[in-house]
């Protein structure tokens, strides 16, 4: 059943409602591993999975590796800074080699957009991506959507998306997954750190903060990515949480109550009001344990699975 | 295809005298007073261990735990057949350590299936004893793996399928027999 989801995960944007609702649905039993004592089941038991780091990352690296040891995989990371790619090794080599000491799965994380895929028709493992450039993260859109479906169907459900969606691989997730599973999509944010023609994808655009937190059901606060704006997106930190915050001020005049999204790391007063992020409505923390389950869904499914074998297999009686 | 030729094993009464006997056996089994819990496995064993509980409830006067054990995560062989998706939650109500515990299935074939449900129990606690109950034992095993308790036998071949029906889920009681209907 690896045709499930195929070889890799490499963002949400070429899967079918379908499979997205498998690795969601499939996500649930795991939710219950990790409250056990002995949180660990042996079904990825012998797997060697490479964790491959180029950016910076705590909470995905470490949740990608709870994951891996929650299924007794055995995992190695590898960052970028103390690897051989600051001799100057180029990505498929570093790739090649590892493959040769007969790894199962890479994980991913890469400043380049399309590393993932450049990886993945490059090497015989499966590629999980963990966030490419300004492409795709499609573990957080997968947890992000879990988490919403926590709490309310996602069909119907009106999500704004506010902030740096410009810069944002989480944004593009999000975006591609609401859509597919029946979401209304929004997006609020200054217009230098929106995309350019992003109504074509059929999201609604507003301009102030206030007018999202009216029309919307679910927020998403993205985290300002000040590291990857060289020169003059915004005006000021300051001049972009006085506008576009998400201030317990506004969020107090909305006609319902809102579910508080945010994947992390927070800039706690610029992109959302401390008040906020720890207040009833925040689901911050649900979205971090969701995240373990989602990416041990993940693995499971593009684990094991020699398609023949699983065709020749299927419907044997096996009591 | 060789024709199908599907037999009924259990009817609805045959269906209800069987699992009372199986209750008796149960108790037969368990000394007096060590406490028990019945765990069924995902998916009918979780049904019939509804089922069994409340008659032992019946018979001893108390209430009986029960649970229910998914046991996908620790099958043997994730590399041959895929994934599966999972069939439904994992939950155990008491702590296992002193209690006997028995299993619950509703066909006992390869015994591959009570492999993983041991190797999931002892992740989950240290029980006094595990015991198996089966509704129908078929033969065809693979491991070493015996039931304690059998509610009906029925000798089958590989390509033969013996089919579980609870109301629960199937609207009726019954097990039947399709003769040469699986896949080899």
């Amino acid at each position: 059943m690896s045709g499930a989801l195929g070889k890799d995960l490499l963002g949400l944007e070429h899967l079918s409602a379908d499979q997205i609702r498998l690795i969601l649905d499939t996500a649930e039993p795991f939710k219950e591993v990790s409250e056990r004592a002995i949180k660990k089941v042996p079904a990825l038991r012998g797997k060697t999975i490479v964790n491959l780091f180029f950016e910076a990352s705590t909470r995905t690296r470490i949740s990608f590796e709870f994951a891996e040891k929650r299924l007794s995989a055995d995992t190695v990371n590898v960052a970028a800074s103390g690897s051989s790619v600051v001799k100057g090794e180029t990505l498929v080599d570093t790739a090649r080699n590892l493959e040769a000491m007969r790894i199962d799965m890479v994980v991913m994380r890469h400043g380049s957009s399309g590393a993932a895929k450049f990886l993945a028709d490059r090497i015989v493992s499966s590629v999980i991506n963990a966030g490419d450039g300004k492409h795709e993260h499609p573990t957080q859109g997968l947890l992000d959507l879990l988490t919403i479906r926590d709490h309310r169907p996602i069909a119907g459900t009106k999500v704004c998306i506010v902030g740096d969606v410009l810069h944002s691989r989480v944004a593009r997730s999000n975006i591609w997954g609401l859509l597919k599973l029946g979401a209304e999509v929004a997006v609020c944010g200054p217009q230098s750190l929106l995309p350019l023609g992003i109504e074509a994808l059929g999201v609604r655009v507003f301009r102030r903060v206030e007018e999202a937190i009216a029309w919307a059901d679910v927020i998403n606060v993205l985290r300002l990515q000040l590291e990857r704006m060289q020169t003059g997106y915004i005006p000021s930190v300051r001049e972009y949480y006085r506008v576009f915050g998400v201030t317990m001020e506004r969020l107090e005049r909305a006609p319902r109550d809102l579910l508080i999204m945010h994947p992390g790391p927070m800039n706690r007063g610029v992109e959302i009001d401390s008040r906020v992020a720890d207040g009833p409505h925040s689901v911050i923390l649900n979205q971090v344990t969701n995240g373990v389950a989602v990416r041990m869904a993940v693995l499971y499914l593009l684990a094991g699975g020699n398609p023949e074998l699983a065709e020749a297999a299927k419907g044997a009686p096996d009591r | 295809m060789p024709p199908t030729e599907r037999q009924l094993l259990l009817d609805e009464r045959a269906f209800a005298r069987t699992l009372y006997r199986m209750a008796l056996d149960i108790l037969r089994q368990t000394p007096d007073p060590v406490p028990l819990v019945l765990i069924g496995i995902q998916r009918r064993g979780v049904e019939l261990a509804v089922r069994l509980a409340a008659l032992l409830a019946r018979e001893t006067g108390s209430e009986v735990p029960r649970g229910a054990l998914d046991i996908t995560l620790y099958r043997d062989d994730l590399e041959v057949v895929g994934p599966r998706p999972l069939v439904g939650p994992t939950h155990l109500p008491v702590n296992l350590d002193g209690r006997v515990a028995w299993i619950v299935d509703d066909v006992l074939f390869t015994g591959r299936t009570v492999r993983a449900a041991l190797d999931e129990l002892a992740d989950f606690g240290r029980p006094s004893r595990i015991g198996l109950a089966v509704l129908v034992d078929r033969g065809g095993r693979e491991l070493p793996v015996q039931a304690d308790v059998v509610g009906e036998r029925v000798p089958t071949g590989p390509g033969d399928k013996v089919e579980v029906f609870v109301k629960e889920l199937d609207g009726r009681d019954a097990v039947e027999v399709v003769r040469g209907g699986g896949r080899p």
